[in-house]
This record gives structure tokens, sequence and C-alpha cells, in this order.
């Protein structure tokens, strides 16, 4: 173990790790994004580049996708914003097209924080998680541990990088990047209980104006990973999201993984155990109807929301229309790291 | 419509989006289903280019409907604020009568020295015009040939199209009613929610008044009851008689339920307490009916009472930061500053005197012109401009014609054009590119200013033919200068957005290397020019030396750039001074006089800088949060800081706000007031009666809510200033590949521009070869012809490649799967693009027939990093009649794989 802090592989989590940053605990801090707002300018995600000066992917010079308007494809090291663009017709000019910024949820219970053989990634004072890049030593461990898919190595560095929620800008005061930049207020920035009564109150219009189907995914502290300080209001069943519907941490994976939690828990063995875990989760996530699954709204988790048509298999990823390109990729995949 | 907002105008479609929020709802019409359709409540699909189909449904439905007949609110401010109630010439014919043309209709004749105007037909007005009682038809042309409108067509305003002019007279003067080319409403200049004196000063200027009073003409004749059979109200009820639902569906592809909920919607939504605003942009002025498709939807606006109200109106979205500033102060070839036609060889325009006996129109705001001529020449000419020299009227270069984007590659491609300044454009990838490209090649020389190396500057050892051979570059003897540009961030300046607001923005950071601002560029030139001809003797170089030339910095001030004029100067020059103390600004264009006492190079922009420490460009101050307000402290939005034009339309007519929740401006008994700069005189009150005697405003009533306009009304008929007739009708495309269903004997516009040349062929209707309708849009990710984004790494990995969307079934019919390289041709030229299949776009039934939708991004060119085919290689040399814009959103084409 290169770094000082001791994994909590076993056992539970404390519900809010510390924070790290040494300064004095501001009030928890995040990210509300309310994907109905949502046009698809990928102004969050220049403006993210931008401020946090991140490289294009090879130069800017690339292939189409394919995947509708979805052409940097993931959030990785060097994309720490991402707009998903999710079509969903069965016919010509019927249906609709979802879009979606993602970024990193900052887990109030974070697996990264908790696999990071370094200390490299820290909670900080506003309850945010940072991977500090000249402590990491490029190990992966995060990248596996991540329910989200949302680390990855940025080649530039040589480390694996993240969003850092502008930890740079909200510590003189000012806003984030990408929540600056979005012409709709798609994406809000604010504290984590403002942003929460904020979204319920947004839901519950939505609602009365009969957007059945609007709930919030990740708002709930007392749901998974003890509340996700980047949270979404979204119209649809998390994985057409590309979202987990039941993220969980690391160590709580590794409990069902008796053999391997007792052996030495190198470093390899984590990661390849998570990484496994990980899979296991998707493919999960990706099967409705678990029973620990998070009910979409105030809805029962049972019934799916009620909502314009869907293309077979009740979701739709980014991706051409099914018709087009072949068998859809495997839902929930859209969100998925490398 | 027309318009994809949220794409190409993704920061000010943040008050859509509020908007919805706040309970409105947002319809697109649109032949894709984009990004701006996935956040709204109904998305239309609709044939491209068949919008006047659709916009004359919903006139028809609306005149039809139970609650547009039965609310009186609806009939109070057509009767009063519009034209319905005016009488048109008996001879006057509709396209219902002649089988889709208007009366009138002659063959153009090209003037003997440009060939390049390229009309295909032309109308004479005569018959167009306002019943004034007395007299014969045709014999109420009025003195001068001066209509009831008041101002023209670009290209009858460049004396090109014969528009009001009969056969003697001089150049007619009318305004299209909602169009591009419509100046403000305009009247007195006031500060920031400054009260000010009242309005028109009074009266005009002694010097022109017996001109203008010369002008007038008797009044027109009305019918108050709707009923006579030749007033505008029955004309128009009339002629969108057959626009019914089904019609609209037969025309458009729309599905009727869809377009009856948007009319429903519509109609609910308009009235006293609420409002409709439209939104549209180059995908409604792209065609070669482009100006009626925006008329239609003012005439729409107009009978729903959406106009001069908050909330309501056409909002035309221009370019990101100064297209409207390039057009209020224009780089175009037929205008000159503040909407002033710019003088021409072809009209009566011979002198001073001629000039403004032929563009004055003697009724309404702009029987100020005189004031705004003069002041304008002082400006050009300064001290050299006198009355006894006509204020220097001589010096001032005329036109001889078309010299729009398309009529000068035409000429050039014929090799006669010898040079080229090409400052942000990229014609090497513009419209029917190869022809563009064989212009360039027959250049003496080619200036080029842009961010990078450009496929126009480029284009001589770079371009698809110089790479297959077909063209050697020693064959091409253009001399090519290129000059690094600086972008905006990096100098001083103003920029016009497209709610004409001015805001100042200053130099953030400096340029790389050598590059220059397109100030430095311009006035070092003239400076230069000015020096060559200092000792000419010449006539024709007279003007140069006479022309007053220097924004120099002060003595001992550095200048951002060596040799940078200073940008404060320039907009003083633009907001105006007293004539020989350039300290005293002027306060706003009511201080303009016709005696050269004032200097002011642009009207409308008069009061952005009334003191040389009032830059109010540069005001920042916001309303209080949480009450109504019009933000007047922010900017300074011409004309005279207001921010809704015609805002007396606000009031009813006896000047009572038309309920509380639409309250914007009103009379308080004394005076004209609100949270805007009222747009009207400011003690004139709603008792006024009409004064057919008299000049300017004095001759409008206190219920004439448009003030530029001859008549004070909103025109839903408009006897001039469209060269295509008075009212919308539907034509097909130049390029469809269905026939006309309402006017099957007239497919097209009978009067559209084509540059007819073996380089520039068209395709007949229904072509088999061209099957599919294709239509050109942007994407957020990308600008233009990409020449300030497909350079960027940011940019480009957003959007690596060029592509065009198509269907699913026009996918399963040509056997073309989701990324397939795919073939496009139309009978310009053929190019490879990748193909994006999706069911955002796909097959209209038009008439029982299937009509396949292509959709094409037209960002590409082969330099920089994100690259691909010019998707202009496709498009032709056809425009608008008015204003000589391109059909770029709805042509034919093919597509296979490749």
């Amino acid at each position: 173990m290169a770094g000082g802090r001791a994994l909590p592989i076993l056992g539970q989590a404390p519900p809010r790790q510390e924070s790290a940053t040494g300064g004095p605990t501001a009030e928890p801090m995040g990210f509300f994004t309310d994907t109905t707002l949502c046009i698809g300018c990928k102004a969050c995600e220049v403006a993210c580049k931008n401020w946090n000066q991140l490289p294009a992917s090879d130069g800017g010079v690339g292939e189409l996708s394919g995947m509708s308007y979805d052409n940097t494809r993931r959030l990785d090291g060097i994309h720490w914003r991402h707009v998903k663009f999710i079509e969903q017709f069965p016919q010509p000019y019927d249906g609709r097209w979802l879009l979606m910024s993602d970024v990193c949820k900052h887990c109030v219970q974070a697996g990264c924080l908790e696999v990071c053989p370094t200390g490299a990634i820290i909670r900080t004072e506003f309850d945010t998680v940072v991977i500090q890049s000249d402590v990491c030593n490029g190990c992966r461990a995060c990248i596996a541990a991540c329910p989200f898919g949302v680390i990855d190595l940025n080649p530039a560095a040589g480390t694996a990088q993240k969003c850092t929620l502008c930890y740079d800008r909200i510590s003189v005061g000012l806003e984030p990047a990408c929540s600056k930049a979005c012409p709709t207020d798609s994406i809000q920035f604010g504290t984590i209980a403002e942003l929460r009564a904020r979204a319920r109150r947004r839901v519950a219009d939505l609602q009365a104006a009969g957007v059945s189907e609007a709930y919030l995914y990740g708002a709930d502290p007392e749901g998974p990973l003890g509340g996700l300080n980047a949270f979404f209001l979204l119209i649809d069943e998390p994985e057409v999201y590309g979202l987990p519907r039941d993220p969980k941490l690391p160590s709580r994976n590794l409990t069902e993984s008796a053999a391997l939690s007792t052996a030495g828990a190198v470093a390899l063995g984590v990661l390849g155990a998570v990484g496994l875990r990980k899979r296991r989760m998707d493919e999960q996530a990706a099967a409705h109807g678990e029973p620990d699954a998070p009910p979409p709204g105030a809805g029962s988790p049972a019934a799916p929301p009620a909502g314009p048509p869907r293309p077979p298999g009740g979701s739709s990823p980014p991706g051409p229309p099914p018709s087009a390109g072949g068998p859809p990729p495997p839902p929930g995949a859209g969100g998925a790291g490398p | 419509m027309g318009s994809n907002m949220a794409e190409c105008h993704p920061v000010a479609f943040r008050w859509p989006m509020r908007a919805k929020v706040n309970g409105a709802k947002i319809v697109h019409v649109d032949p894709r289903f984009t990004r701006t359709s996935a956040v709204a409540d109904l998305h239309v699909p609709i044939r491209a280019g068949t919008d006047i189909a659709f916009l004359g449904g919903l006139i028809n439905h609306v005149l039809n409907s139970p609650r547009w007949n039965s609310d009186p609110f609806f009939r109070e401010y057509v009767l009063n604020y519009t034209n319905a109630a005016t009488l048109i010439n008996a001879e006057f014919r509709d396209t219902e009568d002649l089988a889709g043309r208007f009366s009138g209709l002659e063959p153009f004749e090209a003037t003997p020295f440009w060939a390049y105007d390229a009309f295909v037909g032309t109308y004479r007005n005569d018959t167009w015009q306002y019943d004034r009682g007395g007299g014969a038809p045709g014999a109420t042309m009025g003195t001068q040939g001066q209509m009831a409108a008041g101002r023209p067509a670009n290209t009858e305003q460049s004396g090109e199209a014969p528009g009001g002019r009969p056969p003697g007279t001089p150049g007619g003067a009318g305004q299209p009613r909602g169009a591009a080319a419509r100046p403000p409403g305009a009247q007195r200049p006031a500060a920031p929610g400054v009260p000010t004196s009242p309005g028109i000063p009074g009266g005009l200027g002694a010097g022109f008044d017996p001109l203008v009073r010369s002008l007038l003409q008797p009044a027109a004749r009305t019918d108050p009851t709707l009923q006579d059979p030749r007033c505008v109200f029955q004309i128009v009820k009339r002629h969108f008689s057959r626009y019914t639902p089904e019609m609209v569906e037969l025309v458009c592809g729309s599905p009727k339920e869809k377009f009856l909920k948007l009319a429903d919607w519509l109609l609910e939504n308009s009235g006293r307490e609420r409002t409709s605003a439209f939104a549209y942009a180059v995908a409604w002025t792209q065609h070669t009916y482009g100006v009626q498709m925006i008329s239609c939807c003012a005439l729409l606006q107009l009978l729903l009472g959406n106009m001069g109200r908050p909330g309501g109106g056409i909002m035309a979205l221009r370019g990101h930061a100064a297209i409207q500033g390039s057009t209020d102060v224009p780089t175009l070839y037929h205008s000159i500053h503040g909407y002033m036609s710019h003088p021409s060889a072809l009209k009566k325009h011979d002198t001073l005197y001629d000039y403004l006996t032929t563009e004055t129109t003697p009724t309404g705001y702009w029987a100020n012109l005189p004031k705004f001529m003069v002041s304008y020449l002082k400006s050009f000419y300064g001290d050299n401009a006198t009355p006894e020299n006509d204020f220097g009227y001589d010096w001032h270069p005329k036109i001889v014609g078309d010299h729009s984007h398309m009529a000068m590659f035409a000429a050039m491609a014929d090799g006669k054009v010898k040079g080229m300044f090409c400052i942000g454009q990229n014609p090497a990838t513009s419209l029917n590119a190869k022809l563009e490209r064989a212009g360039l090649r027959r250049l003496e020389w080619l200036v080029v200013k842009d961010n990078w190396l450009t496929e126009t500057a480029t284009h001589w050892y770079t371009a698809p033919e110089v790479k297959d051979g077909t063209v050697k570059v020693e064959d091409i003897q253009t001399e090519v200068f290129f000059f690094p540009s600086t972008q905006i961030g990096e100098y001083d300046g103003s920029f016009t957005n497209t709610q004409r607001m001015l805001q100042w923005h200053f130099m953030a950071a400096r340029a790389p290397g050598d590059c220059r601002t397109d100030t430095w560029f311009y006035y070092n030139l003239g400076k230069r020019l000015k020096k060559l001809y200092a000792d000419s003797t010449l006539p024709r170089d007279q003007g140069w030396k006479a022309t007053l030339w220097d924004y120099d910095p002060e003595p001992g001030t550095e200048p951002l750039y060596p040799g940078e004029p200073d940008a404060r100067k320039l907009l003083r020059e633009l907001n105006g001074y007293q004539t020989g103390d350039p300290s005293r600004h002027l306060p706003g264009f009511a201080a303009l006089k016709d005696d050269g006492s004032t200097t002011c190079a642009s009207w409308i922009y008069c009061g952005c800088y009334p003191a040389p420490d009032r830059n109010l460009t540069a005001s920042r101050v916001p309303d209080p949060p949480g009450r109504p307000g019009a933000q007047l402290g922010w900017g300074f939005a011409w004309p005279a800081n207001r921010r809704v034009m015609y805002n007396r339309a606000s009031a009813d007519p006896a000047g009572n706000p038309w309920s509380e929740r639409k309250r914007w401006v009103w009379w308080d008994g004394a005076k004209w007031t609100g949270y805007d700069v009222p747009d009207f005189g400011a003690t004139t009150p709603p008792t006024k009666p009409a004064n057919p005697g008299a000049i300017g405003l004095d001759a409008l009533a206190g219920t004439d809510p448009f003030i530029m306009m001859a008549d004070g009304k909103g025109h839903l008929f408009v006897p001039t200033g469209l060269v295509d007739g008075p009212l919308p009708t539907h034509y097909e495309p130049a390029e469809s590949p269905v026939r006309n269903a309402i006017y099957p004997a007239q497919q097209t516009s009978p009067v559209l521009k084509y540059w007819k040349r073996a380089d520039n062929p068209l395709a007949g209707i229904g072509d088999p070869r061209y099957p599919h309708v294709v239509t050109t849009y942007r994407l957020t990710e990308h600008y233009l012809s990409g020449s300030m984004s497909r350079w960027l790494p940011w940019l480009s990995e957003l959007q690596p490649e060029f592509f065009i969307e198509i269907g699913t079934a026009l996918a399963e019919e040509k056997g073309i799967r989701n990324l397939d390289r795919v073939r496009i041709s139309s009978p310009r030229g053929v190019i490879h693009a990748k193909a994006l299949v999706t069911n955002r776009i796909g097959v209209l039934d038009v008439g029982g027939r299937k009509v396949h939708h292509v959709g094409m991004p037209w960002h590409w060119g082969w330099m920089g990093l994100s690259t691909g085919d010019p998707g202009n290689t496709l498009t032709s040399f056809v425009g608008d009649p008015n204003v000589s814009i391109h059909e770029g959103k709805a042509f034919v084409c093919n597509v296979e794989k490749a």
C-alpha cells in the first residue's frame, strides 16, 4: 500500500467520509442536472475542457461515432462532462430525443475514494470528491471501483482524472465552468440542500404539468451511496441513460467474495474483483426489477413509468435506431467506462 | 418555424426555456426533429419550403374560427391597427383570379450595363395600390409614384426591380410587411428610463419641407365594416380560403391533427390576456419566396393582435454577433446606413433633390429622410459637404444593379470582376461551390483576412479540381494575399445583436502575432487610398479626396494595435454630433437637421452615445428582479433604446393597456408612459385625428401605431415594398419533386431570380434522377462554413466529420446502413458523406406521394481538423426576388450507397 489510508474493504463505509482538505468544512455543494432542460449544446463539455485545459481526443481529428450526435462517447480522463443523446423513435418523427449531460456523481460514499491506495482521492470541504493528480500513481483501482464508469486515465498526464466540481473555482466563490456555461440552466450548481429542494419542486411542477414520469436520481440521502452530490432529474428508467439502477460500493460488493477479501488484498486482486463485480452489477442493473432498486420517482418500482412509447426492450441506448445499425448495444452500456 | 433555435442560437434559447419552465408552450415546425424539437411541447413535421402553405392554413383557420370571430379584441385590433379596412384598386387581380399570378406581371428586361439581375419576370404594382378615390385606376399613384407603404424591398431599393415605379416616374417606395429589410419604428430619443421632452420636434426642418409636402397624395378609401369586397380584409380572406387543413396536409405533408393542435394552441394563446411569438432564422429567408414567408407570418400575427405587444411579434434570429449590425451599418450593396436606399444609377437619383424626391415617404416617420440623408452626407464628407454642392451627393458612389453575392460571383466567373476582399466569408465552399471557385480563379487579386488558411485562401492549390488535375495551379493567375485576423475578444468595439441591441465589448486578450482587426484593415486601406488619390484631378477621384477619414486615437493615447483607430470615435460618428464640434454628441435622432448642422453616419444609432462620458452601449444595469420592465439600462437598442417596436399597439385605441397582464406602454392622460420607451409621439393623444394634409407623424392619427408606415397601419396587404406580390402565395421551390397543388399552372414564383448558365442547371419538376428533398442547416458544434470551428480541437471532436441524415425508410430502400459512405448528387455536383440513419428525419406523404427528406449540414470543407466535402457543392444560384438570397433550404438530390 503506497498511501497511509486504510482501505475500508470490509464492513460498511461511514455514512459520510471526512473532509481531507484541511480547510473549514463548508456546506456540501453539487450539481442538479435537469435533463428536461438540456438542449444538447455541449457547452458544458467545451467549458469544462477550456477551464481544465483538457485535450481533445486525438487532437480533434476523429471519426463519426454514428451514435446520434454523440461523438465523445463517454466520460473519461479527458472528458469530465459528457452529453448523451438517446433517440427513442419507433416511427419517423414520432418519439423523443433524450438529452443528458453526465458527470462525476461526487458520491457521498465514494467507491473510488475507498479503493485509492495512495490517498490521491480525497473528500473536500465541499463534500466533493477530487483526485489529486500529483499523488495519483495511475494504478487504475478507482477506475474499476466507480459504479458509473466516470474515471479514466488522462493520457496526457498518465494519472486517473475526472470532474473536480471545479474545486479551484468554487474555492474562490466561482461557479463551476459547466454550469456557468449552460445556457438553459439544465446544469445547476449550489448547496445540496438548496438543490434538492429546488429539484423536488421541479419534479412536482413537471408531474402537475403531465410529465408523470419525472423523478430524481441520486437525490435521496437514504438511497444508494448515501446520495449523489451530482444528481439528476430523469424521465425514463436509469438504464436508458446508462445509469445503474442500484449503484454499489466496491466494499459492499466484496463482502460476498469472502475468498478474495480475506486474501492478501493486493491491489491487483482488489482490482480484478471490483472489475468483475462491476460488470455483474451492470448486468444486474440492466435487468429490470431488482428487489432493492430505487423506485423511479414516487411510482412503484415494478411498474415502468408511463411515457412515450419506446423501442422493444424497454430502453434505447444512445445510438442509431435498431433498424439502422444492427442489434443495439446492451442497455446500460452507454455510461460504462472502458 | 424556420429556425432551429436551440441548436443555432443556444444562448438566446435560454429565454424560451425559461418561459417553458414558467408554463409557456414551445412548438417546433421543421422538416427534422432537432434539438429544438427535443424540448418542444409539439413537433410538427413539414416538407421543406412549404411554410407559406402552412402559415396560410393558419390564417384561414384563424379567420374562420369561432374564437376569432367572437372575441371583440381581434376585430378591434385589426380594424384600428391594420389596413384591413382599406380599399384596393378595382383593377387588382389576385392569384385566385389569375391561376397563381397577381395582376401586373411583365417580362423582365435587363439593363444595358449589368447582366446579372437574373429576374425571370417582374411585376408592375400599379393595380396593387390603395384606392384613393377619384381618377382612373393607376392614377392613384400620387404625384411622384409614392405609395401607401413607406419603404422599398431591397431589389427595389437598388433600382434593379421596378417595383412600385410606373414608367416615367421615379422609383417607388414601400416596405415589406415584416421582412428583413424593414426599418424600425422610430421616433424620439430617450435615455433609459428618463422621461423625454415631447416627441417629434415641432415639425420638420424648413429646408426640404416643401419637397416632402409635394409628395402628399389623397387619403385612401376605407370600409370600416370590412364588408366591401375590395377591402383588404375581404381580399385576404378570399386569397387564403383554399388553404384548409386538408390542403396543408396535401402540400406540406404535415399531419392534420398536429396542424390543428398547433392552430388551436396559437388561437388560445392570443388575445387580450396572452400573446404568442414566432421565431425564425435563415430557414425562412433562404428561399425564392423567403421574404413572403416572413410577411405571411406578420400577416398572421397582425390578425392575432400579437404585434407591438410584450411576448408577441416575430423574432428574426440573426447571426450571433453583428449580422444585425452589418445591415444597420451596412455591408449590403443596396442600402446605406440606417436602411436608406443606396443611390442608384437605375433610379431618378441624379441629384440630392431627385434622390429625396424619389425616396421620401411624405407621411409617417420616414418623412424625415432628408434629415437622415443630409446628416449622413455630412459624416461622409465633413466640411466638404455644403448646401451649395448638394452636401457632396455627387461624390457618392451609385450602383447599377444587383451586386449581391450570387450576382457578383456570376460576374466573377465571367471574368468581369478584378479583385475581391474576402473577409468573414468562405466562398470556396459556398453556393454551387464549383461555380464560385471558378469565379475565384478568374480574379486578378484576392485578399483573404481570416483566422486560418481557409478553403478560399488555399483553393488555388487545395481545391478538388486542382487535386484531381482538372485545373492546373500554373493556370491560375490570381495573386492571393492572406491577412491573419483578430477574434472578437481581442479588440474594443460594439456589436449589435438580434434584438437590435448594441453592446460594447472590451479587449480581453491580445491577438497573437501580427493579427489585426477588420477596422484596422479598412481604416488603413482608406488612408492609403486617400493618399493615392491626393493629387488626382480626375472627377471620379474627387470623392476620395473629399471623404472625412480621421479616427486616430487622441494624441498621447496608445492604440490597441499599431495603426488601430479609436473604436469610440467610430461609435461617435455613428451616433452623430453637432457639425464642427465632435464633443457635442447628439442626444437622439429627433435632433437631426437637414441643413448640415448635424453630422450623423447612421440615424438609427443616434442616441447610443449621447455624451462623451455616456457610452450607453457599455451600460450593464439590469432591472431589479421580480418587477416587470424592459431592461432599458442594459446596452442600447435602436431605435431610441426601444425594446418592443410599435409598442403603441400594446395599448387599446383609447390608450389603455389591453390587459393588466400584458401592460407595456399606455396613455396616462397627458403622455405615453410605461416600462418601455414609447414608440409614438410622446404627447400625441389617442384622440388625435389623422390629418391627410400634413407631413410626417402629423399626418397620422393617435391610433396609428405603425409609425414607419405611411398610413401608420400594419399591412395585411402590401401595396408596395415587395416585388413579388402584395400577399404571400404558395409556390414550390425552384427544384421540387412535386407539382404546385394550389396553383398547378404556376409552379414557382413568377419573378424569382435564376442565374441561368451552363454551370448552374436546375432539375425539372419531379425529375426522377433527383427524387429526394434536401435541406441544409447548421449544427451547434460548428459555425457557418467551419472557418471558426473546424480548426479547433475541442469543437472538431464533437462533430469530427461531414455527414448527412436520412430516414430509416430511405436507408432501407437504398440498402444504406448507419455510418455507410454515401454519394449525394444534384444537377450541380456530387459529394460524399457518411450517413447517419435516424427516425428524426423521414418520409412525408405529400399528395399521395412519399417524399424522403435528406438533411445536410453545410459546415465542411477540406481544410482544418474536421473535414468533409462542402455541402454547398449541391446548391444552386436561384434567389429571392426581393433580397437576392439563395434557396438553400429546399432543393432536390439523390442519395446512393457509395
